[in-house]
């Protein structure tokens, strides 16, 4: 079964790898925060997964928890930061 | 045996959302599209592969302490279905507000008012 969550594992690992690509080289700002967003989401189902496979999900789920909160608190703010007064 | 085949399923369900939701945001050809792409595979993706685990962990161990870390657990997908919803409108919004532009197939504008007065 600790196989099952490690194969998943490195499948997520490649996603975030091929979601950097966006995030680094995005057309526009907002390119590169929701790309930064999309990799937060799968490292919280990482933290998750990496629980199982140490058997320390008690410990590993308040991290996840916290992670997606944090992701979701930079989106907010940074989506409010980056408004040009004046382009409207 | 049989959780592990459900859980298996579950998580490759949302390895394939989180996967559909990546193609579609390297190869859509503009913001909007790109959000609408990782805006819903991420939600779903999410969702499917913390149910798995939830599941997991409360047929493997089978406790009052099991019981409440699989519902810290399904609490993160709980949360999510708020939060990914309004992060991603505050962002569509504040690009719209910043004169990001839809596209279109013809390379004409979409919209005359609105959005984009500074070209």
């Amino acid at each position: 079964m600790s196989q099952l969550f490690l194969i998943v594992s490195i499948g997520i690992s490649l996603l975030i790898f091929l979601c950097l690509y966006r995030a680094v080289f995005g057309p526009t700002v907002f390119d590169r925060i929701i790309g930064a967003g999309f990799v937060g989401t799968k490292t919280a189902i990482l933290i998750c997964l990496i629980g199982f496979i140490y058997g320390r999900i008690d410990m590993f789920v308040d991290l996840a928890l916290a992670y997606s909160i944090l992701n979701f608190i930079g989106t907010i703010i940074v989506s409010k930061f980056f408004v040009q007064k004046g382009a409207r | 045996m049989v959780i592990a085949i459900i859980t298996g399923f579950f998580l490759a369900a949302g390895f394939f959302f989180f996967l559909s939701g990546t193609v579609g945001f390297l190869r859509f050809p503009d913001l909007y599209s790109r959000m609408h792409a990782t805006g819903k595979g991420d939600t779903l993706g999410l969702l499917l592969c913390v149910a798995g685990l939830a599941l997991y962990n409360i047929v493997v161990d089978c406790t009052w302490l099991g019981l409440v870390q699989s519902v810290k657990i399904a609490s993160i997908a709980v949360f999510w279905f708020v939060a990914s919803p309004t992060a991603t409108h505050a962002l569509l919004r504040s690009a719209f507000e910043s004169g990001v532009r839809p596209w279109t197939k013809d390379g004409r504008r979409l919209m005359e008012k609105g959005g984009n007065k500074t070209e």
